[in-house]
């Protein structure tokens, strides 16, 4: 009898496979629907504020299309804003894949950009090729020793990643502007260790890094517009991430930590060490974002660069569900965003903050699918894929 | 250094310390109203700054030449840009709360939602060069007078000045300084003696008990979000009505941040926050002060260390900080 039963195909299971497929197939279609409405929403939403300031949207937003990708000044900014972008966005994400909110890539940045320009230019008589792999390798490990602070608070103290993060930040930018501060003018006050002696300007910084240690030129635009290699750094590291989580163990270890924390300790995972990790190779990809800029765009640390970079990383990450290969291409938008933006302004005379609120409502849209939904009439799939994880979850 | 400069320099440090702990005071308060009712917000920072600048644009349309004078005169313009700010306060509260708990989206998120869009729509509708008629003025004003400046003599060799604006400690303040001290007292009451408070600690704590009992748990967050808001609003406010008088591009460089690592701090009770409040405001102003007390420390290194201190008491280093339980997650009605 039992055998007769088990031989049977059971009916119900042939379409409803089927069906999985198809909720699979509408589930993955929505998950580039759900972005995609997401920004034209917010397109649209800042073209309302365009025209509540008595201004032409069309002739701002195209203006930012050709600033940004039209002409080629414009698209070598793109890519060259991408490329930092790509590196934090994958800081945010890779860290968000086992469960914690990294709220300091700004800080993780700041560190690698600062340590960067230290190797830079303190560190003479080394061949090119050395030298500028000793910078990154450098500005990776700042920011990895950074992110390492919340890893171990949060996995020996149980301190909030968040708090934390925030708080390192604000550290992280006072430590780097005390490294590069003039000192008082009645000289009492010591210059900061990695000030520039020969500065004229007002602006504290770091002198400016030795030949060697500037990241090779791929592609100039006349006069002196210039592509770096770190976009490739980005792409590279974008394959490394993607092959860490789904190809090895210990990948698998993390997003288990992340999808079950309960579970992956019952498994036998070793959550604390799996914590600190994850925070390490997060801030290790933010150091090298803040690296990249500093050895391929300004080529030394100045207190005011970068100021949103890591907040726009979480903006890039979300936006992309925090998938890495989808974080290319919310760093390649945001990166155009921000490149086109001077050509906007100067062609509509909108002021350049209307880019932030767009971005903005980016990520509020795709945060709040709901809204997405409701507006363009858009059905469920299946298990919404929401982000739910804060304070208590961990 | 003289005996009258440093009691001068003491003075000056004292005042502002108490400068700077208002609006942090404020948004711990904002935080304490949205945490102990279950709602994370990171979103103060953003909060205060949208009613920083609402308040102040208010304030620049009234101060306007065409403007009847009836609505110019000094207590009825400010008040109604007051209103303001705690109006838009109280909106991006209930932005938060709709995006929380309507759209269910991570608490997190919204608050950096809130955050970056607080800095692009400000500066987008900022322009240079706005002028006004004057901040709130100074409620109590110092009863001592210059002449009051004495050196009490003990002895020979010991004497000790009493500058005449010690008295601008306890007055020559403006309204939302005193409330600051005010709200803490009437808030840390009401947590604990009020129905109000008694459900949003019951939310805060166990949504689902709450709502066996009948306490409508989304109203307690939506009432509590709004009012939030408006804290963070009157610390937007302070800063652009009552200490500065002006508006600049993300001027509120991280209060809110700090507000919320005070909030921590004070173990999420609004007496512990004023502390903690203090504590920073006086790091605060420790860092614009240090070289009039002939300290010669750079004062970036100085300006870490309330951000450490914070770490340090989250870690439990010192004494145990306990979040209400339930903060962070979305109830989900059965």
């Amino acid at each position: 009898m039992t055998t007769t039963t088990r031989s049977q195909p059971p009916p119900a299971v042939a379409p409803a496979g089927t069906v999985q497929w198809r909720a699979q197939a509408w589930g993955a279609f929505q998950g580039l629907l759900i972005p995609i409405l997401s920004v034209i929403t917010a397109i649209l939403v800042g073209s309302i504020l365009i025209l509540l300031n008595g201004r032409d949207p069309i002739t701002a937003f195209e203006g930012l299309f050709e600033g940004a990708l039209l002409e080629p000044r414009g698209l070598l900014a793109t890519f060259r804003n991408m490329t930092p972008l790509i590196l934090s966005g994958l800081a945010v994400a890779f860290a968000y894949k086992s469960g914690l909110f990294n709220i300091g890539a700004q800080g993780q940045l700041i560190m690698g950009s600062i340590v960067a320009a230290w190797i830079g230019f303190s560190v003479e008589g080394l061949p090119g090729w050395l030298h500028v792999t000793l910078a990154v390798v450098a500005a990776g490990a700042a920011g990895a020793l950074w992110g390492a602070i919340p890893g171990a608070l949060k996995a020996y103290a149980n301190a909030h990643e968040v708090i934390t993060t925030i708080m390192l930040n604000y550290i992280a930018s006072r430590f780097a502007e005390w490294l590069i501060s003039t000192g008082s003018t009645d000289g009492i006050i010591k210059p900061g260790p990695l000030s520039d002696p020969n500065a004229t300007g007002a602006i504290a910084r770091t002198p400016e890094i030795l030949d060697s240690a500037k990241l090779p030129v791929i592609y100039t635009v006349p006069p002196n517009f210039e592509l770096h290699a770190g976009v490739f750094l980005a792409i590279i590291a974008t394959i490394l991430i993607m092959f860490l989580l789904y190809r090895t163990t210990f990948g698998f270890q993390l997003r288990m930590v992340g999808l079950n924390l309960k579970a992956a300790e019952y498994a036998g995972v070793n959550v604390k060490r799996a914590t600190i990790m994850t925070m390490v190779i997060a801030g290790m990809l933010a150091g090298l974002a803040g690296g990249v800029q500093t050895l391929g765009v300004n080529h030394h640390y100045e207190g005011n660069q970068s100021l949103t970079l890591g907040f726009d990383a979480i903006n890039v990450a979300f936006l992309a569900g925090n998938s890495a290969i989808g974080i290319n291409f919310s760093a390649f938008l945001f990166g155009a965003m921000d490149a086109g933006t001077t050509r906007m302004a100067r062609n509509a005379a909108v002021a350049p903050e209307l880019i932030q609120v767009v971005q903005a409502l980016i990520l509020m849209f795709v945060a709040a699918d709901q809204i997405i939904r409701r507006l363009y009439r858009i059905r469920e799939a299946g298990d919404g894929q929401r982000f739910r994880i804060s304070w208590g979850n961990r | 250094m003289g005996e009258v400069e440093l009691g001068f320099a003491i003075i000056a440090t004292i005042n502002a310390t108490i400068r700077f702990s208002v609006p942090i005071t404020f948004g711990a308060l904002s935080g304490i109203f949205s945490e102990r009712s279950g709602i994370v917000n990171i979103g103060i920072e953003g909060m205060m700054l949208l009613a920083a600048f609402s308040g102040f644009m208010t304030n620049v349309i009234l101060s306007e030449p065409d403007v009847s004078s009836a609505l110019q005169a000094a207590p009825v313009r400010l008040s109604i840009s007051l209103a303001v700010a705690l109006l838009t306060g109280g909106l991006a509260g209930l932005l938060h709360a709709v995006l929380c708990i309507q759209y269910k989206v991570d608490q997190i998120i919204s608050g950096a939602v809130i955050n970056i869009l607080a800095v692009g729509l400000t500066g987008y509708f900022y322009q240079e060069k706005t002028e006004t008629l004057g901040k709130l003025p100074n409620l109590i004003s110092n009863p001592f007078s210059k002449s009051d400046s004495v050196t009490v003599k003990f002895a020979d060799n010991f004497s000790f000045s009493l500058p005449y604006d010690i008295g601008s400690i306890l007055f020559d303040k403006d309204l939302i300084t005193y409330l600051s001290l005010i709200m803490v007292l009437v808030v840390g009451w009401a947590l604990t003696h009020t129905t109000w408070g008694l459900r949003t600690r019951s939310v805060g704590e166990n949504p689902r008990a709450a709502d066996t009992l009948g306490i409508g748990v989304f109203r307690v967050q939506y009432t509590n979000l709004f009012l939030s808001g408006t804290m963070a609003g009157m610390g937007g406010a302070f800063l652009t009505l009552a200490a500065v008088g002006l508006f600049e591009r993300g001027m509120t460089t991280g209060r809110g941040f700090i507000a919320l690592a005070v909030m921590i701090f004070g173990n999420w009770r609004p007496s512990g926050a004023l502390w903690g409040a203090l504590l920073f405001g006086f790091a605060m102003a420790l860092q614009n002060q240090l070289q009039l007390f002939g300290i010669n420390l750079p004062h970036q290194l100085v300006g870490m260390l309330p951000y450490i201190l914070t770490i340090i008491v989250l870690a439990g280093v010192v004494g145990r900080v306990q979040p209400p339980a339930f903060v962070g997650q979305t109830y989900e009605p059965e």
